[in-house]
């Protein structure tokens, strides 16, 4: 009894994972199911197809490509963005701090029904037809902020000293830029990029709103899809973009503390 | 209240004056900054201007000041801006509770296992939302685990009592979409309460301790006071997107459980009434910046990013 007193938080701690997990287990089990009708939602018997052929069903990779160019492309926009105003808020004291604070964090606070039609009507009104580019655009303003919030962390985290080091040993601003701060920051970028990269990927009410019939990203094929029945194909894309991720990340943790062990 | 500026004060400052190069900053900013005002700030004018406009899709919209739109709309669709609220607000509710025993742990007592751990966190962001939403329907599923042990325990007698769900079935109905709902955003409740617990000095829970403090009183006067700021940030991170939703509503409930964000969806692309659909819009974004505006007159800017 005592015993477990001791260890309660921790049992608390493991079932709350769990519940954060128990999805993404289900998800792996039934990429492997042979589903009885078009609803894949109750285990029928054991199968590889859909694994052996993830582009079955019509549609779904042309959806994930879609998915992926915008989510490079957004995801690269939005961490040169959001580095540069991490630098700024994490690096220096200005005037102005709190009000860019605030519009930093807005974004993230915005419901995302308000942030897609917000932009839906600004559109219409430019008179820019909906499609990709209104997407990426979009999926950028949600991304800048979050990427913010991981590179900020680190930079203020991070030694002024070692950039004065630098530069008391000759180094111009642009070397000491180059060869000290940026791959002191560079854990905090990466973390931020995967960031906004799969909350780019997993965007699906933004993109509704400013998607054409010949834009449909991955999440509104997985939307569309599910009105009519479940393919076990997106459970396989599903836990391939789990497992690439979670592996980024191990290896990213691996790296950064064998550095840290180094130095 | 009191508290919380204390807690607030002690914690990130900002970075000290540099001398000289006092343009760096801006030169930093301007582009980020730009592309925010361009494509974040205008649209919400945009989207004012919008609902205030008469006309239809074809023919077009012509700015009339129309500001009876707004009792218009909310008299019609009151009912689901309250429920989506009361979700939000319940969804917060269960992941504060939830997410601060992990967030507690990971922070205090993890040790070496604390990386990976945050990383377990994060993880199910890797896996699309709505494929992880509809594994809720297969884990809620009639006949499942979830829905014997309910059966079995007579819980679900105090479920249907409660209204929050009908009959055998858990899914299609309130239970299935606050659980959702809470499920979907727990992450944002972990992290920032995570931050806050992490700045937390260990020595404080010793003293604490050392003066003939309880465990529950060591929480109620300094551990929970001093992530308070943490407690604020999560809860708003929870309830407005969450407040928003409407996946988990569409996804996991029923006719009975829509909530604003899909009348929201239905109203400008599919019923094409855009003032009405930017008025309601408009509504949630205004109680988002009230909600906001009390944090930051609380707790200033600081702490948000």
């Amino acid at each position: 009894m005592k015993w477990i007193k001791k260890h309660l938080l921790l049992f608390a701690a493991l079932a709350v994972l769990g519940y954060l997990l128990l999805p993404n287990v289900v998800v792996a089990v039934f990429s492997f199911n042979s589903p009885r009708g078009r609803y894949n939602y109750e285990w029928n018997e054991f199968s590889a197809a859909a694994w052996l052929d993830p582009c079955g069903n019509p549609g779904i990779c042309e959806a994930l490509g879609l998915s992926l160019r915008i989510g490079l492309t957004a995801s690269v926009v939005a961490t040169i963005l959001g580095t540069l105003v991490a630098f700024a808020l994490g690096r220096h004291r200005f005037r102005g701090r709190s009000a860019t604070n605030l519009l930093i964090f807005m974004p993230m606070a915005t419901p995302e029904v308000v942030m897609g039609s917000s932009l839906l009507t600004l559109f219409v009104m430019a008179g820019m037809p909906s499609g990709s580019l209104n997407i990426t655009i979009a999926h950028i303003v949600f991304c800048v902020s979050f990427v913010v919030v991981a590179v900020k962390a680190r930079v203020s985290s991070l030694d002024p000293r070692l950039e004065e080091a630098a530069a008391d040993l000759g180094a111009n601003p642009l070397q000491t830029f180059l060869r000290v701060t940026l791959p002191l920051a560079a854990p905090g970028i990466a973390a931020g990029a995967l960031l906004a990269f799969s909350l780019s990927f997993d965007d699906y009410i933004i993109t509704n709103f400013n998607a054409s019939p010949s834009s449909i990203t991955f999440p509104m094929y997985v939307w569309g899809a599910a009105q009519r029945g479940t393919p076990v194909e997106i459970f396989v894309v599903g836990t391939v973009m789990f497992l690439v991720a979670l592996s980024i990340v191990v290896i990213g943790q691996i790296l950064s503390s064998r550095r840290e062990r180094k130095a | 209240m009191a508290n919380m500026a204390v807690a607030v004060g002690g914690t990130e400052a900002p970075p000290p004056r540099r001398a000289g190069r006092n343009w760096v900053p801006y030169a930093l900013l301007v582009p980020g900054l730009l592309f925010l005002a361009f494509f974040y700030a205008a649209p919400m004018v945009t989207l004012g201007s919008q609902s205030l406009q008469e006309g239809n899709v074809y023919d077009g919209y012509i700015l009339t000041g129309n500001v009876g739109i707004y009792p218009e709309t909310l008299s019609e669709y009151w009912p689901h801006l309250f429920r989506s609220l009361g979700y939000a607000a319940s969804a917060t509710f269960f992941g504060l509770i939830l997410a601060y025993p992990l967030a507690y742990y990971m922070a205090q007592k993890a040790g070496r296992w604390k990386n990976i751990m945050l990383i377990l966190v994060i993880a199910p962001f890797f896996t699309s939302f709505l494929i992880r939403t509809l594994a809720w329907r297969i884990i809620l599923s009639d006949g499942g685990v979830v829905s014997d042990v309910v059966q079995a325990s007579g819980f679900d007698h105090v479920l249907n009592f409660m209204g929050l769900t009908q009959g055998d079935t858990l899914l299609n109905s309130k239970f299935a979409v606050i659980a959702g709902l809470t499920y979907n955003f727990l992450p944002f409740m972990i992290l920032p309460l995570f931050a806050a617990l992490d700045r937390l000095d260990p020595r404080l829970m010793e003293a604490a301790r050392d003066l003939y403090a309880s465990g529950w009183q060591t929480f109620r006067r300094v551990i929970w006071p001093l992530s308070l700021p943490g407690v604020v940030a999560g809860t708003l991170l929870t309830f407005i997107p969450a407040a928003g939703d409407y996946i988990n509503s569409r996804l996991l409930g029923n006719t009975q459980t829509v909530m604003i964000g899909q009348v929201i969806d239905s109203l400008f692309l599919r019923v094409l009434d855009f003032p009405k659909a930017a008025a309601l819009s408009f509504i949630l974004l205004v109680m988002i910046v009230a909600l906001v505006g009390f944090y930051v007159r609380k707790a200033g800017t600081e702490e948000l990013v």
